[in-house]
C-alpha cells in the first residue's frame, strides 16, 4: 500500500530557551539558570490549505468547527483498537496532513458515535464521503477491495459479482410462495426489499428464507422485485461513490414506482437508512420499516404463533444504522423479548452506546486494508464482550452481520461458544410447521 | 495425406516437454515432420519419434519475428496439411505469424485434433464453459494445441531422424532478442500460477503448512491460504485469496482444509478445476468444487506429493 | 505520440453462456457483454504511457450493444478520442476482426496499438499479431512490462515458469498486453456519466474486407458437469485428474 501520512515534520513545536551568563536585576545577581527563559513558541505557524481545502468541499464544512476537546476519540470504535478519531484527523490536518491521500480516508466506519458525543457537531458522515469522493474522482488511489465493490456494483448491481439474474435463486428453497413482482406486477401489501446479502450471501439465504416463511404465516400479502431489485447503494454512497449510489437509486426507485404497493419492508439497516432517508431527495417517498418494526407491530398476531421454546442466552448487537442513525432501539428488543423462553442479557455497550461491528460506511469491503491498522477486528472485539455477558447466541438484525461475527467467532478462538442469528432466524425456529 | 509439420519449442536450450506432446499427437495423424528453429544437434537427438526434422539455423533465442519467418520458409519446403505449434507465449506467436502470411485457417486453445479428410480441433472456449469444434477444411491449417492434451512419453524417443536444413529467410528486423529474465524466487504472485494449493484452518499449525509446501513444489504450484492462515502469520499476505484478499483463476486450485465460506469462494470459484479434500462433507467447499474428496488432508496430501514424485 | 486501443467485448461469464438454436455457436441476444479484461489491461497501459510522458490514446471498438458505455467508460478513464467503427460484426473472430481493425486503424497512423493480449472466446488466433500483419508493422504478444523511448519500445514478454524475456520493438508496432503495470482503474460512474453528456463517439464505417480466412465452428456445446463435486475415493484418481488438466 502506497497511502502517503504527509505529517509535516514538527519543527515549529520544540521550545528552545536561552540563559544569560550574567545577568543582574535591581542588584539581584540572576546569572546562569537563574535566568533560564524559554522562547516564545509560535502555535499558529501551520500551512493550514489542506484543512481549509477539505472544509470547502461541501458536506465537509464541519470539520473546522472541532476544538479539540477529544470526546470522540473516547467513543470512536477505530481508536478502540487503532489510532484514530475526529480530533485526531483535525489535528494531523493542522499539521499538513492531505487526508485524501492518507490511510485515514478509509478507516471512518459512520458509525456516528462521535457525532452524538461532539459538543460541536462535527459530522464524520458528512465530512467522509464528502472527502472520499473527491478523492476517488480526483483519481487517487482506492482501496483495492472497494474498488472492485464499486465495480461489481456497477456491473452487476450487486457487491460480489453475482448475475443479476441469479438474485431471486433464494427463494426456490423457502417452502414457501415468494411472489416475484419483476415477473408478474400485482398488487401487494407489502413489498419487501430483500437486499444484498439475503439474496446472495448463504447464510443471508438462510434468513431471507426465514423472513418468507414467518410473512407467510403471518398471512402479509408479500412480493420481491425478482431480479430487477439492485443493491440500495447507501454503503457505496457513503464510502465516496456519489454517482454509482444514484445510479443504483434511480433504478430501484424507478421500479419501485411501477410497482402497486402500501408499504414497504427492508431486510437490513442500510438499505432502511437509504430506502428512509435518502431516496426522497431522489423523488423517491415510501412508507418504509425495517423489518424488526413491521413484526414488531404485529406482536398480537405474531405471538401466538411463537409456540416452540429457544431457552437460550442471547444478547443483542444494535446496527448503526438502526439504531443511532435511526433512533430505533425497540423495535429488535421487543421481538426478542417475545421470544418463548428466551434469556435476555444487554451487552455492556448498548443501544445508544452500541459498538460498531466494522463493516458501514464501505468498511465491509476494507477488511484486508484495515487489517494494516488496526489490531483487533471491530466484529472480534463484539463478539468477546457477548462471549463476556454469557450468551449463547449473539442476535443480530442487520445482513452484512452474520457473515463479520460468524467469521469473527472463529477468528477469537469461540467455535461452538457462541451461534450468530438473524432475529428472523430465532423467531421462524419458534414457530410450529 | 499431407504431412503434419510440428514446431518444435525450447526455452534456455532445453526442448519443451509439450514438442514431445505435439509429436505423440501428430504420429497418431500421419508423417511427422519436425521444425526446429533455432535449436542443436542434440536436440535433434531426442526427436526420433519424427520420420524428418527440418533445422532452421537461427540464434537460439526466441524471436516473433525471425522465428516466425523461419517457420514460413520451412512450411515452403514442407507443404503440410496440418501444422501444430504449442498454444504457449511462443506457440501463438509462431501459429499467428503462419497463419497471416501464408492465409491459413488457424484454431487455437485445441485439446485433440482429427484429420479424416477435413481437419477438425476440439477446443475448450470461455473459461472451459464451451467445447467447441471448429472445421479447418482439408488443409493446409494451423492448430495451437494446450499442454497436456495428449501424453509427452509417445512422442518421446531416442533416435538420429533425416535432418534438412533450410536457411533462415531475412526478416524485417524490426524485433530485437535483447535478454532473459530469470524469475527472482523470493516473490510468487499467486494470479500468475496454473496451480495452486491453498491450506486454510485444517491445515493445523504452522509447522504443518511444509507437507503442502512439498505438494506445491511437486507440481510447480504456490501454496495460497484462506484469511485465518494470514491472520495467524503464519503466511504472508500476498497469499489469502478471497474477498480481501487475491481474487485467483488457476488451471487447477487444491482447497486442502478450507470449509469455503463466501467471502473465500468470492476469490477462486472461477479457478478451471477444483479440487477440495476436507474432513467433513457437508463443508460448503463442496459445492463449488469440480472433484471432492472426504479425508484427512494429512493422509491424502503425503501419499499425493510421492505419487507425484 | 500517438496510441490506438482496439476494445472488445465479451460474453461475460459471471452469466451461464447460452447456446443458438443449431448449436454452432452463441445464442448474443440473452448474453451479457462486457469489456475484455486483458482488453481493459491495455487501456491501462495506454493510459499509465500517456501519463508518463505525452500521448494520445484513442479507443476504437466495433459497434454493437452496449459499446457506448464501454467507450464513454474508456473516456472517463482518460483515453482522449472514442472512435466506434460501423457496419462490422463486432462477434467475429479474430481474423475478420483484426481486418476490420487495420481498415479503420491505419488511417490514424498510430505509432503503438496495445490489444488485450487475448480473449475468453479467441478460437482462431490473437488479435495483435494477426493485426499487426495487415498494418506491416512488427509485433509481439504476452507483454506484461512496456516502456517507450523515442522510437523504441522496450518490452517484456512472458514465458513459462515466471520467465520473460526483454524484446526491442521499433516502432509503429502493435503489442499484445498481458498485464498492465498496475491493475485497471476504476471509472467513477459520475464521471462517466458526465462524460456521456459532454463528449461524442466518432463513427468509421468498416470498409471493404476482400477474403478474409475463416475456420468454421461446426458445433459448441457445455461439458458435461453434474451438480456438485464428483466425490474422488482414493489419490491414485486425484493423480488422474491432474494428469488429465495436464498439471502432473
Ligand atoms: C469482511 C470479511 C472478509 C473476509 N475475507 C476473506 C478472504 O479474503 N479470504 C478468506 O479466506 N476468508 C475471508 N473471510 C473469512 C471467512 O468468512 C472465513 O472465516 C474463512 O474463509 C474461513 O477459513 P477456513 O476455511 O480456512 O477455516 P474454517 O472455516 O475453520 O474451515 C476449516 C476447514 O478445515 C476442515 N478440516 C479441519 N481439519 C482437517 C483435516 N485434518 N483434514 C481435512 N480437513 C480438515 C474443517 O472440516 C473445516 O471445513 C472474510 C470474512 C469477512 C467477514
Ligand atoms: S468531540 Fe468534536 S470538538 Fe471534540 S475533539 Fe472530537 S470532533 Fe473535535
Ligand atoms: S463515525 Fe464512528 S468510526 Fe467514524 S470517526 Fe466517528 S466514531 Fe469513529
Amino acid at each position: 500500500m502506497t497511502f502517503k501520512t504527509m505529517v509535516r515534520k514538527e519543527k515549529e513545536q520544540k521550545s528552545s530557551f536561552v540563559e544569560k551568563d550574567s545577568a543582574i536585576v535591581d542588584g539581584i545577581d540572576i546569572s546562569g539558570h537563574w535566568n533560564k527563559m524559554y522562547q516564545p513558541r509560535e502555535v499558529m505557524n501551520y500551512d493550514i490549505t489542506p484543512l481549509e481545502d477539505l472544509r470547502a468541499l461541501p458536506g465537509a464544512e464541519s470539520i473546522g468547527n472541532c476544538y479539540q476537546c477529544a470526546q470522540c476519540i473516547g467513543v470512536c470504535p477505530i481508536d478502540n483498537v487503532g489510532d484514530y478519531g475526529p480530533r485526531k484527523i483535525y489535528r494531523k490536518l493542522q499539521l499538513g496532513m492531505n487526508l485524501l491521500e492518507s490511510v485515514d480516508l478509509w478507516q471512518c466506519t459512520t458509525c456516528m458515535n462521535c457525532l452524538r458525543v461532539c459538543p460541536k457537531e462535527v459530522n464524520m458522515i458528512d465530512i467522509m464521503p464528502a472527502a472520499r469522493e473527491k478523492a476517488i474522482l480526483d483519481g487517487k488511489e482506492v482501496p483495492a477491495e472497494l474498488q472492485e465493490m464499486f465495480q461489481n456494483c456497477a456491473e452487476y448491481g450487486n457487491p460480489m459479482g453475482e448475475s443479476p439474474r441469479k438474485r431471486a435463486r433464494w427463494a426456490k428453497k423457502a417452502d414457501v410462495e415468494v411472489k416475484d413482482l419483476s415477473k408478474n406486477p400485482e398488487p401487494v401489501d407489502v413489498l419487501w426489499f430483500v437486499g444484498d446479502y439475503y439474496a446472495y450471501h448463504g447464510r443471508g439465504n438462510d434468513a431471507a428464507q426465514a423472513m418468507a416463511r414467518v410473512l407467510t404465516k403471518l398471512g402479509v400479502n408479500f412480493g420481491t422485485l425478482g431480479a430487477e431489485e439492485r443493491c440500495d447503494g447507501d454503503s457505496q454512497r457513503l464510502a465516496g461513490e456519489k454517482g454509482l449510489y444514484e445510479m443504483l437509486a434511480e433504478h430501484n426507485i424507478e421500479k419501485f414506482n411501477s410497482l402497486d404497493f402500501k408499504k414497504m419492508v427492508v431486510s437490513g439497516p442500510h438499505a432502511y437508512n437509504a430506502i428512509k432517508n435518502e431516496y426522497p431527495k431522489m423523488g423517491g417517498t415510501y412508507d418504509v420499516d425495517h423489518y424488526t418494526q413491521f413484526l414488531s407491530a404485529m406482536m398480537d398476531k405474531l405471538k401466538p404463533l411463537m409456540t416452540k421454546e429457544f431457552g437460550k442466552k442471547v444478547t443483542f448487537h444494535d446496527p448503526c444504522y438502526l439504531g443511532r442513525h435511526n433512533g430505533e432501539y425497540e423495535a429488535p428488543r421487543t421481538l426478542l423479548n417475545a421470544i418463548p423462553g428466551i434469556q435476555f442479557s444487554e451487552m455492556f455497550r448498548n443501544k445508544e452506546q452500541g459498538y460498531c461491528c466494522g463493516g458501514g460506511g464501505g468498511g465491509m469491503w476494507l477488511d484486508g486494508f484495515m487489517a494494516d491498522n488496526i489490531n483487533e477486528r471491530l466484529s472480534e472485539n463484539r463478539v468477546k464482550e457477548a462471549i463476556a455477558v454469557g450468551a449463547e447466541v449473539l442476535a443480530v438484525c442487520c445482513p452484512y452481520e452474520v457473515s463479520r461475527f460468524e467469521d469473527a467467532v472463529k477468528s477469537t478462538g469461540n467455535e461452538g461458544k457462541l451461534e450468530v442469528l438473524d432475529i428472523i432466524e430465532i423467531i421462524d425456529r419458534c414457530i410450529e410447521e | 495425406m499431407g504431412d503434419i509439420l510440428v514446431v518444435a519449442e525450447h526455452l534456455n536450450g532445453q526442448l519443451d516437454e509439450a514438442t514431445f506432446e505435439l509429436i505423440g499427437m501428430a504420429n497418431g495423424l500421419g508423417n511427422t515432420v519436425v521444425a526446429l528453429i533455432g535449436g542443436t544437434d542434440e536436440m535433434v537427438s531426442q526427436l526420433g519419434a519424427a520420420s524428418k526434422v527440418v533445422k532452421v539455423d537461427a540464434a537460439a533465442d526466441f524471436n516473433p519475428e525471425s522465428y516466425g519467418a523461419a517457420l514460413g520458409a520451412v512450411a515452403d519446403t514442407v507443404n503440410p496439411q496440418v501444422v501444430l505449434t504449442t498454444g504457449s507465449s511462443m506457440g501463438m506467436e509462431l501459429a499467428n505469424s503462419l497463419s497471416a502470411q501464408k492465409n491459413w485457417p488457424l484454431a487455437v486453445a485445441a485439446t485433440g485434433v482429427s484429420a479424416n479428410g477435413s481437419v477438425k480441433a476440439q477446443a475448450a472456449l470461455f473459461g472451459g464453459k464451451i467445447i467447441a469444434t471448429t472445421d479447418l477444411g482439408s488443409g493446409p491449417c494451423i492448430v495451437a494445441v494446450v499442454g497436456g492434451s495428449a501424453p509427452a512419453d509417445a512422442g518421446r524417443k531416442e533416435g538420429s531422424p533425416a535432418v534438412e536444413t533450410v536457411d533462415a529467410p531475412a526478416g524485417a528486423g524490426k524485433v530485437h532478442f535483447k535478454k532473459l529474465i530469470m524469475p527472482e524466487s523470493a516473490d510468487v504472485d499467486i494470479t500468475t500460477k496454473d496451480v495452486l494449493v491453498a491450506i486454510g484452518r485444517g491445515i493445523g499449525s504452522k509447522d504443518d503448512i511444509e507437507v503442502a509446501e512439498e505438494l506445491a513444489e511437486a507440481l510447480d504450484a504456490a501454496v495460497a491460504a484462506s484469511r485465518p492462515i494470514i491472520d495467524a502469520g503464519w503466511l504472508p499476505k500476498s497469499r489469502q485469496v478471497g474477498k480481501s484478499g487475491l481474487k485467483v483463476k488457476p488451471k487447477v486450485y487444491i482447497a486442502l482444509g478450507i470449509s469455503g465460506a463466501p467471502e473465500h469462494l468470492e476469490g477462486m470459484k472461477n479457478s478451471s478445476t477444483i479440487i477440495a479434500i476436507n474432513s467433513d462433507k457437508n463443508a460448503p467447499i463442496f459445492d463449488v468444487a469440480h472433484y471432492g474428496m472426504v479425508a484427512d488432508l494429512f493422509d491424502v496430501v503425503e501419499e499425493l506429493t510421492e505419487a507425484l514424485d | 505520440m500517438k496510441i490506438v486501443v482496439p476494445l472488445k467485448q465479451v460474453p461475460d461469464l459471471v452469466e451461464d453462456l447460452e447456446l443458438n438454436d443449431d448449436g454452432t455457436g452463441l445464442d448474443y441476444e440473452y448474453l451479457k457483454m462486457k469489456l475484455n479484461e486483458w482488453d481493459d489491461h491495455a487501456l491501462e497501459e495506454a493510459i499509465l504511457t500517456k501519463e508518463a510522458g505525452d500521448a494520445e490514446v484513442i479507443a476504437v471498438a466495433l459497434d454493437g450493444e452496449d459499446v457506448d458505455k464501454m467507450l464513454f467508460t474508456a473516456l472517463a478513464k482518460g483515453a482522449d478520442k472514442a472512435v466506434k467503427i460501423t457496419g462490422a460484426n463486432p462477434y467475429a473472430g479474430n481474423h475478420e476482426m483484426a481486418k476490420v481493425l487495420a481498415n479503420a486503424i491505419s488511417g490514424m497512423s498510430p505509432d503503438l496499438v496495445l490489444v488485450g493480449v487475448q480473449s475468453a472466446g479467441d478460437s482462431d488466433g490473437w488479435l495483435a499479431p494477426l493485426l499487426a500483419a495487415h498494418l506491416g508493422m512488427p509485433s509481439v504478444s504476452v507483454v506484461t512490462g512496456l516502456q517507450v523511448s523515442g522510437n523504441t519500445a522496450t518490452v517484456h514478454k512472458e514465458y513459462s515458469g515466471g520467465i520473460m524475456a526483454e524484446f526491442d520493438v521499433e516502432l509503429p508496432g502493435v503489442i499484445g498486453i498481458q498485464a498492465a503495470r498496475q491493475t485497471p482503474r476504476y471509472a467513477p460512474v459520475s464521471k462517466v456519466r458526465q462524460i456521456q453528456q459532454s463528449a461524442t463517439i466518432e463513427e468509421v464505417a468498416a470498409g471493404d474486407l476482400g477474403d478474409v480466412v475463416t475456420s468454421t465452428v461446426e458445433e459448441m456445446k457445455h461439458p458435461e458437469k453434474g451438480g456438485g463435486a464428483k466425490m474422488l475415493s482414493d489419490v491414485e484418481e486425484i493423480v488422474e485428474v491432474l494428469k488429465e488438466k495436464g498439471v502432473a
